[in-house]
């Protein structure tokens, strides 16, 4: 970790216009090279904070500064769904980005690296609905790399894929930042993906979503299976969920005393 | 696929064939007159003995139908993309679409060979606004069916609005633009056969409704219900072209389709 922050969030609230506040008054930063996990309940804002990173969402409140130019390429955004296209080929999928608004110049993946750096060499000229979940989502983190971004924002990626899967694609993930140390903002609701994964775990409170606490991850990456089983691991891993439960509970005890 | 193909005709094909068998065995047992009700095996004899009239109106009547679907095909692809770019232009024009939706044909066949130039272009535009309305509202309604996280997924990457337009609309709209064509060829056929009752125009550019009514008042009963099988076959020729034609295009990835084939 350089220090250096690729992302500022700065006081940031959203309210919706059904009138619905997903975030309120938060303040976040991520580092150059750095991994950053966001946990918390459902509904708390997790994916609303990663929307407003990538500009699909505008803050209602606060300000968000990239350390990069925002011209399409510099980000990649993997959805809780592979979101891929259906009637488009794999090959066709992980180069889309390429064809659309991103300058062609950023592409520093050819289609034969990106299929190699995910193993599916053989599936090019495959569709969608022939590969399985994991195969998909794999293709999803293709696509979202083959501009070459600083910057990944993961929405709950590996949330539909089984247990064993869900094992391979967090080595893929691990294996790809060793390779492109690119900068990141995962969203999930495992706490032991979440510490697995991160060099920092941010513990979100439940809606309107504030930041409750932050675990620094001392274990260097690459982490391998056997962090999984390592007392470090366990012990981040019942920080986070001290975090999670005391602060929530505390906070829903605060929020009850404002109403009465 | 021999076995698909087997399993999905062969019912309606022994249906057919028993019908024909039980029309024929009631008109011969009963001695109903042809002129009341030909036996299949008359309307056959018809056939094979008016044929060359028959195919050549038959031709006639196809021309009409296909430039009215071509003109109609590209007229609604074009509005619906237009109304999806732009609510005004949608709820400017989307009234008149309906307008001519929900006036009778009949009604204004009548208004059309009167102002335009001459009979065979009034009932093309009659056989197009009938096919019209379908492929638009199937159109537009695919073009705005768009998955909000493919929309995400576009934005994120500062797609142009053609972009979008030509990568994710428009293939999201195909399997409803198929839909509307399916629907939109055998209306374009009764819409040239009504067309050319209301026009009633004879001679060798005269059509297959033509025939019909020609034969009516000539009291040839079979011819009659030969003309009527020829334009019972090319509504089914339509369909069954369109069908494959949807399954060729979509079959690789649209899963229902392939469900379905």
């Amino acid at each position: 970790m350089t220090g250096t922050a690729l992302v500022r969030v700065d006081q940031v609230g959203k309210t919706y216009t059904s009138g619905v506040t997903a975030l309120s008054a938060l303040t976040f930063s991520l580092n150059v090279g750095e991994i950053v996990a966001v946990v918390g309940p459902s509904g708390c804002g997790k994916s609303t904070l990663l929307r407003l990173i990538a500009g699909l969402e505008t803050p209602t409140t606060g300000n968000i500064r990239l350390g990069y130019q925002d011209d399409g390429a510099g980000i990649g955004y993997i959805f809780q769904d592979p979101t891929l296209l259906p009637w488009a080929t794999v090959e066709e999928n992980i180069t889309l980005p390429l064809r659309l608004g991103s300058d062609p110049s950023h592409a520093t993946l050819s289609v034969d690296q990106a299929l190699a750096l995910i193993g599916l060499e053989d599936f090019a000229r495959a569709y969608p609905r022939q590969l399985s979940g994991g195969m998909k989502m794999r293709v999803a983190l293709a696509r979202s790399l083959v501009t070459n971004p600083q910057l990944l924002l993961l929405d709950e990626p590996f949330a539909a894929i089984d247990e064993i899967g869900r094992f391979q694609l967090d080595e893929q993930l691990i294996s790809l930042w060793q390779q492109r140390k690119f900068s990141a903002v995962f969203v999930t609701h495992s706490i032991y993906e979440a510490v697995y994964l991160a060099h920092r775990v941010v513990v979100m409170s439940p809606r309107p979503g504030r930041i409750l606490g932050e675990v620094n991850i001392e274990t260097l990456q690459p982490r391998s299976f056997a962090f999984r089983a390592s007392v470090d691991y366990v012990q981040a891993c019942n920080l986070v969920m001290k975090i999670l439960t005391s602060k929530a509970e505390e906070e829903d005890q605060r929020l009850r005393g404002k109403e009465s | 696929m021999k076995f698909l193909v087997s399993q999905k005709i062969l019912p309606s094909t022994l249906m057919v064939i028993v019908a024909l068998l039980a029309w024929e065995g009631l008109v011969r047992s009963t001695k109903i007159p042809p002129y009341v009700l030909p036996a299949p095996s008359d309307i056959f004899a018809s056939l094979i003995q008016d044929g060359g009239s028959l195919y050549h109106a038959l031709l006639v009547t196809l021309r009409i139908c296909f430039i009215a679907l071509s003109i109609a095909t590209l007229g609604a692809i074009s509005l619906a993309i237009l109304f999806v770019q732009s609510i005004w232009i949608e709820r400017a024009l989307l009234p008149l679409a309906v307008v001519l939706q929900v006036t009778p044909i009949i009604a204004i066949a009548p208004l059309l060979l009167i102002y335009l130039p001459n009979t065979e272009w009034a009932l093309i535009i009659c056989a197009a606004i009938i096919a019209f309305f379908p492929i638009l509202a199937n159109t537009a309604q695919g073009l705005v069916s768009v998955d909000p996280s493919h929309m995400d997924l576009f934005r994120l990457y500062k797609a142009s609005r053609w972009q979008v337009l030509w990568w994710l609309q428009f293939p999201t709209a195909l399997p409803h633009i198929m839909t509307g064509l399916r629907i939109a060829g055998g209306l374009a056929l009764i819409g040239a056969v009504a067309a050319e009752f209301v026009a009633g125009s004879a001679g060798v550019g005269s059509g297959l409704a033509w025939r019909l009514i020609e034969a009516g008042y000539r009291l040839e009963i079979p011819r009659m219900f030969a003309a009527l099988f020829l334009l019972a076959a090319t509504g089914i020729a339509i369909y069954a072209g369109f069908s494959g034609l949807t399954w060729l295009v979509l079959h690789r990835w649209h899963e229902p389709i392939r469900r379905n084939s």
